[in-house]
């Protein structure tokens, strides 16, 4: 099985909508398409399902062409963020209804509504109606629909989105299990890195309707070919300042410098910008890192973690230190980085020279 | 989310359009056909041109069937709306057996068959057997709507009042219901006033709905005819012959087909002017809401 | 502003609640300190929104007393309480501008212009929307709605307190991110009293100074994230704070030893006379891979790639255990022990947390 978007664009009314995008899924595969609302990911989908037809550009397959092909005729399935049931159906009935369409017999039924069911922990409200459950069984409910059916696209838009957290944990930690057993192509739309990361697999990132970056999801996530993958790719958001070489010289921010060594040393002589996660900035001083001076904002403890908001050179940044921190708000501080973890964006956009650190993780 | 457009739907509804223009465009067109010629029996027809439509648009008896109807239609408006409003407002706002039994008495007139509408109406103003006409005979009004053209008028209104105001209502209650309670909760702790939340939160969220059902009771009063022919016969006098029971008294009555067909015509283009300014305003204000 | 608190509260929809299942909040006692952020955490339908709303008065209490500083409000409807509240999805009046929205509450207690118009700036300022005030609130995006639903709380200057019922749900987690950093700066700038309802433990723990967290209807725990998060009370709190939550493993106490399976874990702390269902609870943050045939073996099921964290799914005899290492931590072959930071070892009976 494979799906292969060439140079697939869509515009409705003179207004672009899918810039020219070229993209292809593998077998047995989970592709996450990350974004913010608005940025292209549902209309991607609707593009793979059949549901609207591209301007130009062609839509393969297993090789075959099916741009034409309507989505009756496709072998698709697709979850939304709501939870779509049939609500004077049980849940049996549910997720039997794809393969009543197929008629197959009521046995061969059984056994395939009883598998899912299984793998789905909805065995005990088979008899049950999908309103009579709660939100995370009815999400379990549509997804075991869209499973059952055997599709080799299933498409899922947002399924978690309206879901308690902890609901939204446990099952996008049975997502990747289910999705391992099928063979199918998964394409998981969402807007939450971390959730992207979770579910490892594939991510492109999107952005006003163009794929910024393709690639395994630790990949996009450790090496951002571009400054928007990395701000799309980064919650907290990525924090940047201003970077420029001068020969052996490197000038951070607007006073921080440092001698240009090993990597930065390929750089040409240039005004960059360098772009850092939360999670590197440090309130210790540790070996080789720099030093900045950031007026604090306010802090926020999640338990283990404390984040930081500050703001450096009047440009916000934000922290991730573990342990509990309880600043006094409004005071200065000193924060670390280690120049091994700055990524260089050149002007246009584009990584100039990922962060050192990556060389060891990714 | 972006919506992407389909034309494959026009395809769809291609048999219907078809059907549409077959069912409405060809009885028109012998309309069209009449309106420009006349006749003096033995199928024998000949080119008049446009004399029929000057002799309407000239016509004293169009003119005042016209303000006649215009008067009505404006008359029950004012009073059909802002009653609907009313009444909707005050319906029970939670299911329940209540709310489902006041949705039936309200929905009941819109039930009931026109012609059978203006029978009720006629037998219960009479003033020898119909409740209404003998009790404000009693006390003491001279109530005869067959020869008093203010009782006439006051019996056509009551009438479609009573008909038609449940239209707005159960309009105006579906757009009052989708209005989530998060909002009354607000408007309560901001300690808006009952007007307030009328005026900010009810009529904006019921402003399509309500836009749409004046545009409905404008089409349907503007040509009303069943029932006062029933109730009246458009008399006494000409004192309620709207316009649509003067052109079937021209038509059928007189014979006169060509001024008729003309008259239709006429009709025709001014009831579609008046609901295309209407839309045009409704959609006007909508956008430019939304800027 | 004021001091909350809460008397004997508690409350059923039904008419003739019998027995505690009937009750969606069972009795509560609580005082809410003034000027305080607090969040009430727990999943759906564990009453936190009911006692919102009580709070609120949009609710009345089957019994017991809501007090404002000292005076009985339990009576009182919302627009007699003096508080704000911020709803699930903006309430905005569409078809006002931005400024007749945050003018709204005080034209409506018929305050003189002059201080309306210099209160609603002053506010505009602070919330960041002072570029707008003319245009209808109609076409603006819902985290600008959601603001402007904030503002209309905070324009009155003696509002009691401010209620948020889960004010993040339809808003993108970019902008997520700010609104919430920035409720927590106004906190902290005016001072009021709040309280926020959410199911997102990280929106409660990054807000609150004190968290509530809830379950079926019963305040299981009330303390500083901190607390929630190295000491939980009750195993559910430990399962419901903290992603991947607490692992809690079946295990037999012997003094200071703890048995789980047929491994022996040395303890900080003696425990005496336990008996009931004993548990240990571990964060997966305390946790650490070790190549150490001392430590408690384990089974690496998976290993999760969590960008600046790795989750790494192992089990024990069936029991799974999660642990988190940093990013850049390394993981050999020979890493099949897990080793636990025993300052941050509890043992619970019953579910509930046992200090010796």
């Amino acid at each position: 099985m494979s799906l292969k978007l060439e140079s697939v664009t869509l515009s409705v009314g003179g207004e672009p909508h899918i810039y020219q995008t070229d993209l292809s899924l593998e077998a047995g595969s989970m592709n996450i398409l990350l974004g913010p609302t608005g940025a292209g990911k549902t209309t991607l989908m609707r593009l793979m399902a059949g549901l609207d037809k591209p301007n130009s550009g062609k839509i393969f397959w297993n090789g075959e062409d099916v741009t034409d092909r309507e989505v009756q005729h496709r072998d698709v399935a697709m979850v939304y963020q709501q939870f779509i049931n049939y609500p004077s159906l049980t849940v049996y009935e549910n997720i039997a209804s794809p393969l009543r369409i197929m008629k197959k017999s009521a046995a061969e039924i059984d056994a395939e509504v009883g598998k899912t069911a299984e793998l789905m922990k909805l065995i005990p409200y088979l008899m049950s109606k999908p309103l009579e459950l709660s939100g995370g069984q009815q999400q379990r409910c549509a997804l075991a629909r869209a499973l059952v059916k055997g599709a080799g696209l299933v498409l899922l838009d947002e399924p978690l989105a309206n879901l308690d957290y902890k609901l939204r944990e446990e099952l996008r930690c049975e997502i990747p299990k289910i999705f391992a057993q099928s063979g199918s192509i998964f394409v998981y739309a969402t807007t939450e890195p971390e959730e992207a990361l979770l579910l490892g697999g594939n991510t492109a990132t999107i952005s006003d309707g163009r794929i910024t970056q393709f690639g395994k999801t630790a990949e996009v996530y450790h090496q951002p070919q571009n400054n928007i993958t990395a701000r799309i790719f980064s919650v907290p958001p990525m924090n940047f300042m201003p970077l420029s070489k001068r020969r052996d010289l490197i000038i951070l921010g607007e006073v921080t410098k440092m001698p240009a060594s090993d990597a930065f040393l390929t750089l040409n002589d240039g005004d960059y910008l360098a772009g850092f996660r939360a999670n590197h900035l440090d309130l210790h001083q540790v070996k080789n890192s720099l030093k900045f001076d950031a007026l604090l904002n306010v802090t926020e403890i999640t338990g283990s973690e404390t984040y930081i908001h500050m703001e450096h050179a009047g440009k916000p940044w934000v922290g991730l230190v573990h342990g509990i921190h309880d600043l006094k708000l409004g005071s200065n501080i000193s924060v670390y980085l280690n120049p091994a973890h700055i990524y260089v964006f050149s002007k246009d956009g584009n990584l100039a020279l990922p962060a050192q650190y990556t060389e060891r993780v990714g | 989310m972006r919506k992407t457009t389909n034309q494959k739907a026009w395809f769809m509804v291609m048999p219907m359009l078809l059907l549409v223009a077959f069912s409405a465009i060809i009885p028109l067109m012998t309309v069209v056909n009449y309106s420009v010629q006349d006749t003096f029996g033995n199928n024998e027809f000949f080119w008049v041109g446009l004399e029929w439509f000057e002799e309407i648009l000239a016509s004293e008896r169009v003119h005042d069937a016209l303000i006649r109807q215009i008067i009505f239609t404006s008359i029950i408006l004012a009073i059909e709306v802002p009653l609907g409003i009313f009444v909707a407002l005050n319906m029970p706002k939670k299911n329940g057996l209540w709310a489902s039994l006041c949705l039936v008495l309200i929905a009941l007139p819109l039930l009931i068959p026109w012609n059978v509408v203006g029978t009720i109406w006629q037998i219960f103003g009479r003033i020898d057997i119909g409740l209404l006409g003998y009790l404000l005979d009693q006390i003491g009004f001279d109530y005869n709507y067959t020869q008093d053209a203010t009782a006439a008028w006051f019996t056509i209104i009551i009438m479609d009042v009573w008909h038609w105001t449940s239209l707005v209502v159960l309009l105006c209650y579906a757009g009052l219901k989708s209005i989530p309670d998060a909002y009354y909760q607000a408007a309560k702790i901001d300690q808006a006033s009952r007007w307030s939340m009328f005026r900010y939160i009810e009529l904006p969220k019921m402003k399509g709905v309500l836009l749409i059902a004046i545009l409905l009771r404008f089409m349907d009063s503007f040509m009303i005819y069943t029932e006062p022919f029933v109730v009246t016969g458009g008399g006494p006098g000409n004192a309620t012959t709207f316009l649509s029971i003067d052109l079937v008294k021209m038509a059928i009555g007189q014979f006169d087909l060509g001024p008729a067909a003309a008259f239709s015509i006429i009709y025709f283009l001014v009831i579609l002017l008046i609901s295309w300014v209407f839309y045009t305003v409704m959609v006007h204000s909508d956008k430019e809401e939304s800027v | 502003m004021a001091k909350i608190t809460l008397s004997g509260l508690a409350h059923s929809y039904l008419k003739n609640p019998e027995n505690e299942d009937d009750y969606a909040l069972k009795t509560i006692n609580h005082v809410w300190e003034d000027g305080a952020a607090y969040a009430l955490l727990g999943p759906s339908g564990c009453g936190k929104t009911t006692l919102l709303n009580i709070i609120s008065g949009l609710l009345k209490p089957s019994s017991g007393q809501v007090l404002f500083d000292t005076q009985d409000v339990t009576e009182r409807l919302p627009s007699e309480r003096n508080i704000a509240q911020v709803f699930q999805f903006p309430v905005v009046y569409d078809t006002m501008s931005v400024y007749d929205n945050l003018a709204f509450p005080l034209k409506n207690r018929k305050l003189s212009p002059d201080y309306i118009e210099s209160r609603v700036q002053e506010i505009a300022r602070i919330i960041e929307v002072e570029e707008i005030l003319t245009k209808k609130a109609k076409g603006l995006s819902a985290d600008i709605k959601q603001k402007i639903s904030l503002g209309r709380g905070l324009v009155r200057e003696d509002v009691n307190a401010i209620l948020f019922d889960e004010p993040l749900t339809v808003i993108d987690p970019h902008m997520k991110w700010q609104l919430r950093t920035q409720l927590k700066v106004l906190h902290q700038k005016l001072g009021h009293t709040m309280i926020y309802v959410t199911h997102d433990q990280t929106e409660a723990l990054t807000f609150a100074d004190k968290v509530v967290v809830m379950s079926m209807g019963e305040v299981v725990q009330i303390g500083t994230p901190q607390e929630l998060f190295e000491k939980p009370e009750h195993t559910f709190v430990g399962y419901f704070i903290g992603s991947p939550g607490m692992n809690i493993l079946k295990t037999q106490v012997n003094g200071n030893k703890a048995i789980i399976g047929n491994h022996e874990i040395p303890l900080h702390k003696d425990y005496k006379n336990l008996s009931g269902k004993l548990e240990l609870g571990i964060r997966p943050e305390y946790v650490s891979l070790t190549d150490n045939p001392d430590d408690l073996p384990i089974t690496i099921n998976r290993i999760e790639d969590v960008g600046h964290y790795k989750i790494i799914r192992a089990s024990h005899q069936g029991e799974e255990i999660n642990i988190i290492s940093k990013e850049e931590s390394g993981i050999s072959e020979n890493m099949r022990f897990a080793r636990f930071d025993l300052d941050h070892t509890n043992i619970y009976a019953n579910n509930w947390l046992v200090t010796p």
